[in-house]
C-alpha cells in the first residue's frame, strides 16, 4: 500500500514533488486552522441557558488580514508554480540535444515510433513498436504525440509526465528518465469503452542497452522482446 | 442521410425502443424452396468444388508480439503470426470467401439455420479467421481469454457494433440485417485480430479450408456468378452452370504481388 | 406577535376561488408549490444518480466479479452480472450527468431560487409566473429525454459527462448513436428551462423586493441565487450552442470538433469549460448562501462581514468565468494561455477563504444551537474547506500534471459538490421544510443521518485523494490490469464498503422526509426563531403569500441584537417603536 505519490523516475520528479509537499503543508495549516476553529467554537459556544451571543457585524482589520494572507500566498504560489511549468511543458524548454520518438496513439493501443540508426524520425530506417514504449536513461527524449482518432493522454506517474494526444495537433511532450526499470504506460483521458486497457510497457535502459535495443529492431528483429 | 434524420426522430420519439436491436425478420415467412437451405447435401441439388491457389511468393507474414497479454502468449510455442495471407502446402490460399454473387431465382427466399457461427476469441486471435453467415444467423462471439477483447464491426449496410468481453467465458449473439461482403471485424485492444464476415442472404458460400478446397453445396440448377474474395488479393469470379444433382468444378488463382 | 393576523391571512385564502387539484399541485404557477415539484423530481433523480454511483463502486471494488442484481441487466450492459466495460463508461457518464444536471442543479437552483426569493424579498411571487411553471415543465421534460437514453438501442453516452470531442461526435468511435442525440436535445431543453428561470429570479429581485427591502439588507441566500442566476443566464446559452454543435457532428456530419474535416477537438473543451465552470460556482454559490443563513441562525448571531460576504460571491463569480482553462493544462493548450488561467484560478480562492473566515467568524463567540440544519451547515463549512483546498493542489499547474484526471480530482469533485452542495442540502430541506408542508422534520433522525453520512462520507471520498495521488486514473473499468495501481485495490475495496454504507445510510433521509410529511411534528409559526421575512407568514405559506405587501425593517441577521429585548432575534418584518415605515418603492413590490 502506497500513502504517495510513486517513486521518482524523472527529471521532473524532484520539483514537483517538493512543491505538492510545499502545498501540503500550506494547505494543510489552513484545514487545521479551520477545522480546529470550527471544532473549539462548537465546544466553547454551545448554547447554554442565560447566555447570549456577542453582537457584532464583524471586524475590518480581521477580514483584511484573513483576504491579504491567503491572496500572498496564492500570488507566491503562482510565481514558483510557474517557473516550473514554464520548464517542463512550454515549446521553447524542449532540449535541443533531446531525442525524438514519436507516440502515435489510437484505440486502443500506443504506436511508439523510432528515429533508427540515423537517429532522425521520418526516415526510411524507423521503425514502429506497439505497446512499448522504450527509452535511454539520463537522457533527454521528446515525444512528439498525436491520435488517431480521439483525445488521449499519455501517463508515466513515475516520470510525473501527463500530456494529451489530441487529433489534430502536433504536440511534443519532453523528458528525462533518471532511473532504469521497468514502468507503465497508461492512457488518463477516457478515450472509449477500452480506455482502461490502453496501456503499454516501459522499458528504461542504460545507453548502451538502448543502442543495441534500436540496432536490433532496425535490423528486423520483429515485434519479440 | 435519411436514414440518419429518421433514427433522430425515433430516438426522440420512440422511446421505448427496446436496446434488443433489430428482430424482425424483414423477410417474410418464405415458401422456402424444399430443403434449400438446411439440408448439407440435398440429394437433388448441385455442388461446385474447387480449389484456390496463388502464383508467386507469399508475403512474409509479421510476427505478432503478445509479450504484452502473457496469457495469450503462453498458448503458442512460438510466436504466432498474422493471417493476411495463410499459404498451404503447393501454394494453396487458405480464407477465401467463395460465394454465388449472381444467378440465384430473385425471389428465392432462404431460412437462416437456427445453429449459430461461433467466432472464437483465443490466443489474443480470431477463430475462425474469415467465415460466413446467412442474414438472420446467429453470429456467436466468444471470448477464451481471461483479457478484454472488444469486437467492433465496421459495415455499410448493416448497423455496425462494438461490444466488449472483459472475461473469459462470456459469449454474445449478434445477427446482420443485410447480405454484405465483407463486413469487417477487429479489436481495437489488440491491434492485430481482424477478421471477416461474409453476409448472404443464402447459403451458398464457403471459406477455404488449409488445402485451399471449398465446396458450395444443393444449389438448384443454373447458371451462377460464383465470387471468390481474399482479404489481400482482391477478388475473382468465375460462371458455372449446374444441371440437376450434377457437380462442378471452379478453381481460382490468385496472384501475389 | 403578528401570528394571529396570520392566520386570518390563511383563511383568507380559502375565499378564493377554490383551485382543482391540477392547478394547484400540477400546473401550478405558485412559486413554492413549483419549487416544492423541482424538490420531489431532483430528489428522484439524486436517488438515480446514487443507483448509478453504487455500480461504479462495485466495478471498482470488485473488478469482473458479477454484481449482486446484475443479472437484472440486459446483455448490452452486463454479461451474466458482470459490469461491461462500454457499460460502466455510461455508468460514470451518466452519474455525473445526472448529479450535475438534474439533481445538484435543480435542487439548489430550481428548488430554492424558487421557493426562497419571493418568500426573503417578501413579494407576492415571480415576476413571471407561467414561465417559471414552463421551466419546470421544460427541466422535468429534460429529465425524461436524458433517463430514456437509457432505453435506446446503444444505450446513453460514454463519453463522460463532459462529452469531449471528438469521442462524442464520432458514433463510430464512441458506439452510441440515439443516446448522444438525446444528451444534446435533453441539455439544450434543460439550458431553455435553467435560462427562463434564471431571468426570472432576476427579475424578480431587481423588481419585486417589498419596500425596504434594500440591496444591502438582502440575506445571503438571496444574494447568491442573484448572482448564480447570472451566471446560469450567461452561460447556459453556451452550453445550448454547443451542445447543437455536437448534434450537427453526431447527425448531420458537420465536423465542428472532428480534425478529420478540419474541426478542431480542444474547441469543445473550451466552450464546454466556459460553460462548465461557472457551472461549478452555480452549485456551489447557492448552498453558500443559504449555509449562510442556517449558521448565522445557529450561532445567533449576525453574519460576520456580511458586506465582504456579498463581494466573495460576486468575486467569485466574476473570477469564474475566466478560469475556465485550468480545465486543460494537459490538452496541449499553449502553456502559456495555462499560466495566465493558474493566476486566476489561485485567485479565486482568495474570496473562497474569506467566506469560510467570515463562517467560522459568525460562529465565533455565538451561542450555538446545534438543530438539525446547523450541524449539516458545519459539516459544509469543514467539507468544503477540504474541496476548496485540495482544488490549490491543481491549480499549481506542475503539480497538477501527475494528479489531473486521477482519483485526486474525482475526490476533490465530491467534497466540493457532496461535501459542499448536498450538506447544504440536508441543511436548507429540513430548515425549509416546516415552510414548504407545515410539519417538521423529525430531529433525533435528522442528527443521526448527519452523523452517519459524516463518516461514511470522508470515508468514502478521502481515500480517494490518496489512490489519486498513486496514479489511479479517472473513469478506468479495471485499475488491477496495472501493476503500479494493484498494490492499492484493497483501499478501492474499502472506499466501495464504505460507499455502500453512505448509500444505506441515505434511507435515513428518504424516511425521514417522506413520514414527517404525514406524521412530523406541526410546525410553529417560525420554528427556528429566524429573522427571515418568510417567518412572518404561516406554515405552509399561502398561494401569493401576503395579502398586502409587507415592510422591511432591518438587515436579515439581527440576533441577539441589544433592541431585540429579551428575545435573541429580531426579525426583518418586526416593527419597533423606533422604526419609521419605509417608502414604497415607485416599483411595487407584487402585483
Amino acid at each position: 500500500m502506497r500513502w504517495w505519490l510513486p517513486d521518482a523516475g524523472s527529471t521532473f520528479a524532484g520539483p514537483i514533488d517538493t512543491m505538492f509537499l510545499a502545498i501540503l503543508i500550506i494547505t494543510g495549516i489552513a484545514l487545521v486552522l479551520v477545522e480546529v476553529g470550527v471544532v473549539t467554537f462548537v465546544i466553547r459556544y454551545r448554547a447554554r441557558p442565560g447566555r447570549k451571543a456577542f453582537y457584532t457585524h464583524g471586524s475590518t482589520r480581521a477580514e483584511v488580514i484573513w483576504t491579504a494572507i491567503p491572496a500572498v500566498t496564492m500570488v507566491a504560489l503562482g510565481l514558483v508554480s510557474n517557473h516550473y511549468w514554464v520548464l517542463i511543458k512550454d515549446r521553447k524548454s524542449v532540449p535541443p540535444n533531446a531525442y525524438h520518438i514519436g507516440v502515435h496513439a489510437k484505440q486502443f493501443e500506443w504506436q511508439i515510433t523510432y528515429p533508427g540508426p540515423d537517429g532522425k524520425l521520418g526516415t526510411a530506417d524507423d521503425f514502429t513498436v506497439r505497446n512499448q514504449l522504450h527509452v535511454p536513461v539520463n537522457e533527454p527524449v521528446a515525444a512528439e504525440l498525436s491520435s488517431e482518432d480521439v483525445i488521449h493522454s499519455f501517463f508515466v506517474p513515475e516520470w510525473r509526465l501527463k500530456q494529451d494526444a489530441v487529433p489534430g495537433m502536433h504536440i511534443i511532450a519532453w523528458f528525462q528518465a533518471t532511473k532504469t526499470g521497468e514502468f507503465e504506460l497508461g492512457c488518463a483521458e477516457l478515450c472509449g469503452m477500452g480506455h482502461y486497457k490502453m496501456r503499454a510497457r516501459v522499458f528504461v535502459h542504460t545507453p548502451e542497452e538502448f543502442k543495441a535495443w534500436v540496432t536490433q529492431q532496425a535490423a528486423g528483429g520483429g515485434g519479440s522482446e | 442521410m435519411n436514414g440518419r434524420i429518421l433514427s433522430v426522430v425515433g430516438g426522440m420519439f420512440l422511446l421505448t425502443v427496446c436496446s434488443k436491436g433489430d428482430t424482425g425478420n424483414a423477410a417474410a415467412v418464405p415458401a422456402a424452396p424444399p430443403a434449400a437451405a438446411t439440408s448439407e447435401a440435398s440429394a437433388d441439388g448441385g455442388t461446385i468444388t474447387g480449389k484456390i491457389k496463388f502464383t508467386g511468393t507469399p508475403p512474409k507474414m509479421p510476427t505478432i508480439d503478445m509479450s504484452e497479454e502473457a496469457a495469450c502468449k503462453a498458448k503458442y510455442p512460438a510466436p504466432p503470426k498474422e493471417e493476411m495471407v495463410v499459404a498451404g502446402a503447393a501454394n494453396a490460399l487458405a480464407n477465401v470467401f467463395v460465394y454465388v454473387s449472381a444467378g440465384l431465382p430473385a425471389n428465392a427466399k432462404y431460412q437462416a439455420p437456427s445453429t449459430p457461427v461461433v467466432l472464437d476469441q483465443n490466443g489474443c486471435r480470431y477463430h475462425p479467421h474469415v467465415l460466413g453467415i446467412m442474414v438472420g444467423q446467429n453470429l456467436e462471439i466468444k471470448n477464451s481469454d481471461p483479457l478484454l477483447h472488444n469486437i467492433k464491426a465496421i459495415a455499410k449496410k448493416n448497423r455496425g457494433f462494438n461490444v466488449s468481453q472483459p472475461n473469459a467465458g462470456m459469449t454474445r449473439d449478434v445477427t446482420f440485417s443485410a447480405p454484405e461482403v465483407m463486413v469487417n471485424l477487429e479489436c481495437n485492444v489488440h491491434g492485430w485480430m481482424h477478421a471477416y464476415a461474409g453476409v448472404r442472404p443464402d447459403p451458398f458460400f464457403a471459406v477455404s479450408g488449409a488445402d485451399g478446397s471449398f465446396s458450395i453445396k444443393g444449389l438448384p440448377p443454373g447458371t451462377y456468378t460464383v465470387e471468390a474474395w481474399h482479404e489481400k488479393f482482391g477478388t475473382q469470379t468465375a460462371t458455372v452452370t449446374i444441371a440437376a444433382t450434377e457437380s462442378k468444378t471452379a478453381n481460382f488463382t490468385f496472384a501475389a504481388h | 406577535m403578528t401570528s394571529v393576523a396570520h392566520k386570518t391571512l390563511g383563511t383568507h385564502d380559502a375565499h378564493h376561488a377554490p383551485m382543482s387539484f391540477w392547478r394547484k399541485y400540477i400546473f401550478s404557477t405558485d412559486h413554492k408549490i413549483i419549487g416544492i415539484q423541482f424538490l420531489f423530481v431532483s430528489l428522484l433523480f439524486l436517488l438515480v444518480g446514487g443507483l448509478l454511483a453504487m455500480q461504479i463502486r462495485w466495478q471498482l471494488g470488485f473488478p469482473g466479479k458479477p454484481m449482486p442484481g446484475g443479472g437484472i441487466l440486459p446483455e448490452s450492459m452486463a454479461a451474466g452480472g458482470v459490469i461491461l466495460p462500454e457499460y460502466y463508461v455510461q455508468l460514470v457518464s451518466m452519474h455525473g450527468t445526472f448529479m450535475v444536471f438534474f439533481a445538484i442543479m435543480p435542487l439548489l437552483v430550481g428548488v430554492y431560487a424558487n421557493f426562497l426569493i419571493p418568500l426573503k424579498l417578501g413579494a407576492h411571487d415571480m415576476a413571471f409566473p407561467r414561465i417559471n411553471m414552463a421551466s419546470f415543465w421544460l427541466a422535468l421534460l429534460a429529465g425524461l429525454i436524458m433517463t430514456a437514453s437509457f432505453f435506446v438501442p446503444n444505450g446513453p453516452i460514454r463519453s463522460g459527462w463532459t462529452n469531449y470531442a471528438p469521442l462524442a461526435a464520432r458514433p463510430d468511435l464512441s458506439g452510441v448513436t440515439v443516446g448522444q442525440m438525446l444528451w444534446c436535445v435533453s441539455i439544450v431543453v434543460l439550458g431553455l428551462s435553467s435560462v427562463m428561470g434564471s431571468l426570472n429570479y432576476i427579475t424578480t429581485v431587481i423588481n419585486h423586493r417589498a419596500p425596504g427591502m434594500t440591496w444591502f439588507r438582502m440575506p445571503l441566500s438571496v444574494w447568491a441565487l442573484f448572482i448564480t442566476a447570472i451566471l446560469g443566464v450567461l452561460a447556459l446559452p453556451v452550453l445550448q450552442g454547443a451542445a447543437i454543435m455536437l448534434l450537427f457532428d453526431n447527425v448531420l456530419g458537420t465536423h465542428f470538433f472532428d480534425p478529420v474535416a478540419g474541426g478542431q477537438a480542444l474547441l469543445w473543451q473550451h466552450l464546454f469549460w466556459f460553460f462548465g465552470h461557472p457551472e461549478v460556482y452555480i452549485l456551489i454559490l447557492p448552498a453558500m448562501g443559504m449555509v449562510s443563513d442556517i449558521i448565522a441562525n445557529g450561532s445567533r448571531k449576525p453574519i460576520f462581514g456580511y458586506h465582504s460576504m456579498v463581494f466573495a460571491i460576486i468575486g467569485i463569480a466574476f473570477l469564474g468565468w475566466i478560469v475556465w482553462g485550468h480545465h486543460m493544462f494537459m490538452s496541449g493548450m499553449n502553456p502559456t494561455l495555462g499560466s495566465s488561467f493558474m493566476v486566476s484560478t489561485l485567485l479565486i480562492a482568495v474570496p473562497s477563504a474569506v467566506k469560510v473566515f467570515n463562517w467560522l467568524g459568525t460562529m465565533w463567540r455565538g451561542n450555538l444551537h446545534f438543530h438539525v440544519p446547523m450541524l449539516n451547515a458545519i459539516g459544509f463549512v469543514s467539507m468544503f474547506t477540504i474541496g476548496g483546498l485540495s482544488g490549490i493542489f491543481m491549480a499549481a499547474t506542475p503539480v497538477d500534471i501527475p494528479i489531473h484526471d486521477t482519483q485526486f480530482i474525482v475526490a476533490h469533485i465530491h467534497y466540493v459538490l457532496f461535501g459542499g452542495s448536498l450538506f447544504a442540502l440536508f441543511a436548507a430541506i429540513p430548515y425549509w421544510y416546516p415552510k414548504m408542508f407545515g410539519r417538521m422534520m423529525h430531529e433525533g433522525i435528522g442528527k443521526l443521518h448527519f452523523g452517519l453520512t459524516f463518516i461514511f462520507y470522508n470515508l468514502t471520498f478521502f481515500p480517494m485523494h490518496i489512490i489519486g495521488m498513486g496514479g489511479q486514473m479517472r473513469r478506468i473499468y479495471d485499475p488491477t490490469i496495472y501493476d503500479f495501481l494493484k498494490p492499492q485495490q484493497p483501499l478501492n475495496v474499502f472506499i466501495s464498503y464504505s460507499a455502500f454504507a453512505l448509500f444505506t445510510v441515505q434511507i435515513l433521509f428518504v424516511f425521514n422526509f417522506l413520514w414527517s410529511l404525514k406524521f412530523g411534528k406541526k410546525a410553529p409559526q417560525n420554528p427556528w426563531n429566524d429573522n427571515g421575512m418568510e417567518w412572518s407568514l404561516p406554515n405552509p405559506a399561502p398561494h401569493g403569500n401576503w395579502e398586502r405587501t409587507p415592510n422591511v425593517y432591518r438587515g436579515p441577521y439581527e440576533f441577539s441584537s441589544p433592541e431585540a429585548g429579551d428575545k435573541d432575534f429580531l426579525p426583518q418584518f418586526v416593527k419597533l417603536p423606533t422604526d419609521r415605515d419605509p417608502v414604497p418603492a415607485p416599483v411595487p413590490a407584487g402585483h
